[in-house]
């Protein structure tokens, strides 16, 4: 049987694919954040991370390239299962019931659209820069004399707007609550859990995400406090 | 002292699904049903109403059933928009009037999806069970008779859990319950209860591709880990088979791309 083409076609297959590439932007959007968290510290040590970053060039290329191909095939294989899922019951119940599906499970479809939105708003604003040229010229010199882009001001200045702000914690309060369903269900997909450590899996699950989304949040609510200033 | 045997007999409203046909559109009906006895099975109820119907010349509420003790998995009604019912590990046939109250309006529908069609009113043809059943769910080799069954040690364990999944009764209870009419409990228990004894082992690929092919064949959804099959499942089967089935087909999957070829493929010889 062909790999990939049951991977692509079956059922199980793209459940898995689903569980793959949500392992692996799980895993982006924890490094991301650890990156960005580094805003708290003196802004030489963001910039140096994100002159690092830049400097990996095609590797870098090779990464974001890796990580488009895993959002595109999520999405994607997210919309045909869920049509799926929608023809699969073409008349509803008179009486609608729920055990036990929790409302994060329930909501998948509406919140992965939400931050989908929110990733492409993201990276016009902060990778492409459109509309904020001048995030692009800004630069910074680091103290061993090398000039690399400011990030700490692009990211001040940014999260300086108040609309920017309140969509950015929308967003990652909807990323965590997509989360608290999606970590414990890939395993479950991957066939790594059973009933005996469920239990520590969904407590951790819950603390992750409570943790993602203070963290994330806690970096406009800086900005917009005072308490991350624009560097001398 | 003798329990007292007379019980407070008491009334509910049936709002029952009545459809004609297949492609006839379906609507809900109200019967009144009088003198209930709490320690009636919810099927005996059903009877009961049926018998009223008959007499005032209508046409009685078709539903399924057979055993009436909860292991054949014919009887399939959705009560109250759960799938046998209130109650925990129980077919609709081992539901009692018991588990509700005077004045209730009881909603009784069919199992709703896809590739379970309404036949008439509250029967559903279920066969697409029966056709992964053929894709996968035996063995061709012989076991011998009873005497032999201690010639194949069997890990204790393993002969459990494999009982845990061959409770299954096939009634359909999982998919009617998924949000998403999923048949993963289904297919999760028939693969795992022969892929858990040694019997099992030389189909065990073949197997869990023939019976999920022809599960994504027969237009069930596909699971999304809400866990509503097992929470109506009569014979609570647990959602862990699931994970188990997900292991298995992705084990099989790259056992089948990494196999070698034998060279009797090429009819032996040179």
């Amino acid at each position: 049987m062909n790999l990939l083409g049951s991977l692509f076609s079956s059922s199980l297959g793209r459940k898995f694919l689903m569980a793959a590439t949500g392992l692996v932007l799980f895993g982006f959007v924890t490094g991301h954040l650890l990156g960005n968290l580094q805003v708290f510290l003196p802004p030489e040590k963001i910039n140096a991370y994100g002159h690092m970053l830049e400097s990996l060039g095609a590797g870098l290329w090779l990464i974001r390239l890796f990580l488009l191909a895993c959002v595109v095939i999520h999405v994607w294989l997210a919309i045909q299962l869920t049509l799926e899922n929608r023809a699969a019951r073409p008349q509803d119940y008179g009486v609608t019931h729920t055990n036990r599906a929790t409302l994060a499970s329930r909501v998948m479809a509406r919140t992965g659209l939400v931050v989908l939105a929110f990733i492409l708003f993201h990276l016009a604003h902060f990778t492409v820069r459109i509309g904020h040229p001048q995030w692009s010229e800004h630069t910074f010199t680091l103290l061993n004399g090398t000039k690399v882009r400011d990030i700490h001001t692009m990211m001040v200045q940014g999260f300086s707007n108040v609309g920017v702000s309140v969509f950015y914690i929308i967003a990652v309060g909807l990323l965590s609550y997509h989360l608290a369903h999606g970590i414990v269900s890939m395993l479950q997909t991957l066939g790594l859990k059973n009933e005996k450590w469920t239990l520590g899996l969904e407590r951790f699950a819950v603390a992750y995400c409570w943790g993602y989304f203070l963290l994330n949040a806690a970096i406009p609510v800086a900005v917009l406090g005072g308490l991350v200033k624009l560097h001398a | 002292m003798v329990a007292p045997t007379t019980k407070k007999l008491f009334s509910v409203t049936l709002r029952v699904w009545r459809q004609a046909g297949p492609a006839q559109p379906g609507h809900f009906v109200d019967y009144p049903a009088a003198n209930v006895n709490p320690d009636m099975s919810f099927l005996e109820l059903l009877d009961v109403v049926n018998d009223g119907i008959t007499k005032d010349g209508g046409e009685p509420i078709a539903f399924a059933h057979d055993c009436r003790e909860g292991i054949c998995g014919t009887c399939s009604c959705t009560i109250n928009g759960k799938p046998h019912g209130p109650g925990q590990g129980i077919a609709t046939c081992q539901l009692y009037m018991r588990s509700f109250a005077d004045g209730d309006t009881i909603v009784v529908e069919p199992f709703r999806a896809r590739a379970f069609p309404i036949q008439k009113d509250l029967v559903t043809d279920r066969s697409a069970f029966d056709q992964i059943q053929q894709a996968g769910g035996f063995i061709s080799v012989r076991t011998g008779a009873a005497p032999d069954a201690n010639s194949i040690p069997v890990p204790k364990e393993d002969a459990d859990l494999a009982m845990d999944a061959a409770a299954c009764i096939g009634c359909g209870a999982c998919v009617a319950a998924c949000k998403n009419a999923s048949a993963m409990l289904f297919v999760a228990a028939k693969v795992s209860h022969l892929g858990l004894m040694p019997q099992g082992q030389p189909e065990r690929d073949k197997r869990v591709f023939a019976m999920v092919q022809t599960m994504d064949a027969a237009g069930f959804g596909n699971c999304t880990n809400q866990y509503e099959c097992s929470a109506v499942c009569p014979k609570t089967i647990t959602h862990d088979f699931i994970a188990r089935l997900n292991r298995d087909y992705l084990g099989a999957l790259f056992r089948a791309k990494f196999k070698p070829v034998s060279n009797a493929a090429g009819g032996g010889g040179s």
